[in-house]
C-alpha cells in the first residue's frame, strides 16, 4: 500500500478495500517510524488527520455535506510549512514563526480541503525556501532517505524526503528557483513547477513574489497531474493569479510522442555535469526517440547569467517580503530592547537564520540608492535576455530536456560552508522562473553510488499537461519512479 | 564592488537586523563572495533591452487587475491579533516613540 500511486489508493478508497483513516493511520505511522531519523515532518497532528479522514470516509459512503467524493477524497497529502493552515502551526522553517498559528488557511489548502484530502502534516524546508540542501531549517536538516548522509535537497526537502520514503503518497512544495524540481531530483521522487500564476500564492509565505510558484511533488506524473487538478485555479486574492478556464490536467497523459520535438540544450549537456548524471539523461532522451519523438540541438545563451540575476532579483524581493518580520503583529520578538528600532533589530537577527539574514542584506544593498540602477534593473534586463533565450527556443520545439541539476545529491555540509557554491548548484532550475515557465522533474535512474538522477522536461507557457504527458509515457515504459530506497521499509 | 565591515554595518541599518562587532567580518567576507557572483552581470550589454518585472511579461500583455472599492473582508481583528507579540485593547503595543 505504501508504494502505491494516489490513483490506485484512490481506487482501493472507491473500492472499499481501505478507508481513509486506515490509509491516514499506515503513513502517520510511518511518519512515526521514520521521522527520527529523516527529519521530513517539522509538525504532524494525528488527531487533526484523523478527524479529517473520518469526514473523507463520510463523503466516500455518501454521507455527510460535503458533497460528492472526488479522486483526492480521503488520499493523505503531507504540506510544505510554507503554506498557512488554519489550526496547525505554519513555521517557514524559521525561528521567526516557529509559534505562529494562521488565522487563515492558504489557497491550496482551502483547495485540498475542499477536494477531501487529509492533511498529513507539514513538512521540513529550507527557511523561508531559502536554501538548495534543506540545512538552513530551524529545526535542522532533512536527510536524503537514499543515503541518510546526504542531503535531500532544497527547499521542499522534507516533502521530497517524505515522498520518496513512503512516509507520504504525495505533497506540496513551492518552488523559486528550484525548490520543487532539485529536491524532487536529487531525493528520486516526480515534482512540477507551473506556469507561473497557475496556482495562488494567497496564503504561501512570500520569498520572492515575481518568482514563487506552488506546486505537486509525487511518485509519478500521473500523479502530479491529479494533485495539480486540485491546487491550479484562479484566486482573486492573488493579483498575480491568472484567469483562465479551468484545465484537466490528466487531459495529455496518453498522447503519442510520434512527431514531439524535444529540444537539447547545448550549455545544460556542458562540462561540469557529473558523466553519471548526463548518461542517464542522455538513455532517457534516446527512449523518447524509440518513441517516434524528434531531438533538436537549441541553445540557450544566457544560462550562465541566471544564477547571478536570480541573486540579485529573488534577495531584493526577498527584502522587501521579509520586511513584514518585525516582532510587532506577528512572528518573535526580542526579550530585551532599548527603543522601537532597537527591537526591530534585535527580533529579526535572533528570529531569522544566516542565509536569510545574507539575501536580505544582499536585496537591502541592490536595492539601496545609487546602486539600483546597477544592480536590479540591469539584472530585470537580463532577465529578460533569458526569457527570450526560451521564447526562440520553443519556436524550434515542443519540450526542453536535460538535467535537473548537474549533480546528484551531495553530502550533509558540503556545501554548506560557501554560500556561491552552493548557488551555482540550481543553474539548471533557475532560468524556467526567471522567464516564468513550468519545469518538471522525474527520476530517470541512478549514478553510480546508486543516488537518483533526475530529468527535468521544461515546456512553453501553459504545456504542463503536454509535459506530464511525455513524462507519463515514460513512466509506462520505465520503473525508475517506483524505486524506493532502502531506508524506506520499516 | 566589494563591502568594508562598515558599509555593511550601514546596510543592516537599513533591514533592520543587528549584526554584532564580532560577526561583521564574517558576515561581510561572505557578502563578497555573492557580490562577486553578481558583478558578472556588469559586463552583460543590455542597451535598448526593457527591465522584465513580471514574470509573465514576455508572453502575456499583463494588466494590473481591479476590483470595486467595496468592502469584501469581514472584521478578524482578534483572530489576527491572537498571533501578536503583545496587544492590548485591541491595539499592537510597541515601545515608546515619541517623549
Amino acid at each position: 500500500m505504501i508504494n502505491s500511486t494516489v490513483s490506485e489508493l484512490s481506487a482501493a478508497l472507491a473500492a472499499k478495500k481501505i478507508s481513509s483513516v486506515e490509509l491516514t493511520r499506515l503513513f502517520l505511522d510511518r511518519i512515526k517510524g521514520l521521522n527520527g531519523r529523516l527529519n521530513a515532518f517539522i509538525t504532524v497532528d494525528e488527531e487533526i488527520s484523523l478527524a479529517q479522514a473520518r469526514v473523507a470516509d463520510e463523503r466516500r459512503a455518501g454521507r455527510g455535506n460535503a458533497g460528492e467524493a472526488g479522486p483526492l477524497t480521503g488520499i493523505p497529502v503531507a504540506h510544505k510549512d510554507i503554506f498557512c493552515t488554519r489550526g496547525i502551526r505554519t513555521t517557514c522553517g524559521s525561528r521567526m514563526l516557529a509559534d505562529f498559528a494562521s488565522p487563515y488557511d492558504a489557497h491550496v489548502i482551502e483547495r485540498f480541503n475542499a477536494a477531501g484530502a487529509v492533511l498529513l502534516g507539514k513538512t521540513n524546508m529550507d527557511e523561508f525556501a531559502m536554501g538548495s540542501s534543506n540545512e538552513t531549517s530551524h529545526f535542522g536538516p532533512v536527510r536524503n532517505p537514499w543515503d541518510t548522509g546526504r542531503v535531500p535537497g532544497g527547499s521542499s526537502g522534507g516533502s521530497a524526503a517524505a515522498v520518496a520514503a513512503r512516509m507520504a503518497p504525495a505533497a506540496t512544495g513551492t518552488d523559486t528557483g528550484g525548490s520543487i524540481r532539485q529536491p524532487a531530483a536529487l531525493s528520486g521522487v516526480s515534482g512540477l513547477k507551473p506556469t507561473y500564476g497557475v496556482v495562488s500564492r494567497y496564503g504561501m509565505i512570500a520569498f520572492a513574489s515575481s518568482l514563487d510558484q506552488g506546486g505537486p511533488l509525487g511518485k509519478s506524473a500521473a500523479d502530479l497531474a491529479l494533485l495539480m487538478n486540485a491546487m491550479a485555479g484562479f484566486d482573486a486574492r492573488d493579483s498575480t493569479s491568472l484567469e483562465r478556464p479551468m484545465e484537466d490536467y490528466t487531459r495529455s497523459l496518453n498522447d503519442s510522442l510520434q512527431g514531439l520535438r524535444i529540444g537539447l540544450p547545448k550549455e545544460y549537456f556542458a562540462d561540469g555535469v557529473d558523466p553519471d548524471v548526463l548518461a542517464r539523461v542522455r538513455e532517457a532522451v534516446r527512449w523518447f526517440e524509440s518513441q517516434g519523438a524528434k531531438t533538436v540541438e537549441i541553445t540557450l545563451p544566457n544560462t550562465g547569467l541566471a544564477v547571478p540575476v536570480y541573486y540579485v532579483i529573488a534577495p531584493a524581493e526577498a527584502s522587501s517580503n521579509l520586511s513584514r518580520f518585525d516582532g510587532v503583529r506577528y512572528g518573535h520578538r526580542a526579550k530585551e530592547y532599548s527603543d522601537l528600532n532597537d527591537m526591530y533589530r534585535r527580533s529579526r537577527a535572533e528570529g531569522f537564520g544566516s542565509e536569510v539574514k545574507r539575501r536580505i542584506l544582499i536585496g537591502t544593498y541592490v536595492l539601496s540608492h545609487g546602486y539600483y540602477d546597477a544592480y536590479y534593473l540591469q539584472a530585470q534586463k537580463v532577465r529578460r535576455l533569458i526569457a527570450r533565450d526560451f521564447t526562440e527556443a520553443f519556436a524550434r520545439c515542443d519540450l526542453i530536456v536535460g538535467p535537473t541539476s548537474p549533480s546528484t545529491a551531495f553530502a550533509l555540509g558540503a556545501k554548506s560552508g560557501d554560500p556561491v557554491q552552493m548557488y551555482l548548484n540550481d543553474i539548471f532550475t533557475i532560468p524556467a522562473p526567471l522567464a516564468g515557465l513550468p519545469g518538471l522533474s522525474i527520476p530517470c535512474g541512478f549514478d553510480g553510488k546508486g543516488l537518483p538522477v533526475g530529468l527535468q522536461i521544461m515546456g512553453n507557457y501553459f504545456a504542463e499537461a503536454k509535459m506530464l504527458g511525455a513524462a507519463h509515457r515514460y513512466q509506462q515504459a520505465t520503473d525508475w519512479h517506483l524505486r524506493a530506497p532502502k531506508e524506506a521499509p520499516l | 564592488m566589494s563591502l568594508t565591515p562598515d558599509q555593511l554595518q550601514r546596510i543592516a541599518l537599513l533591514a533592520r537586523i543587528a549584526v554584532s562587532p564580532g560577526e561583521a567580518q564574517g558576515v561581510t567576507d561572505r557578502l563578497n563572495q555573492v557580490l562577486g557572483l553578481i558583478d558578472q552581470l556588469q559586463a552583460v550589454d543590455t542597451r535598448g533591452i526593457e527591465p522584465m518585472s513580471h514574470a509573465l511579461d514576455a508572453q502575456l500583455a499583463v494588466q494590473q487587475r481591479l476590483r470595486p472599492d467595496t468592502v469584501t473582508e469581514p472584521d478578524r481583528r482578534a483572530a489576527y491579533q491572537a498571533v501578536a507579540p503583545a496587544v492590548e485593547g485591541g491595539l499592537y503595543l510597541v515601545p515608546k516613540v515619541i517623549e
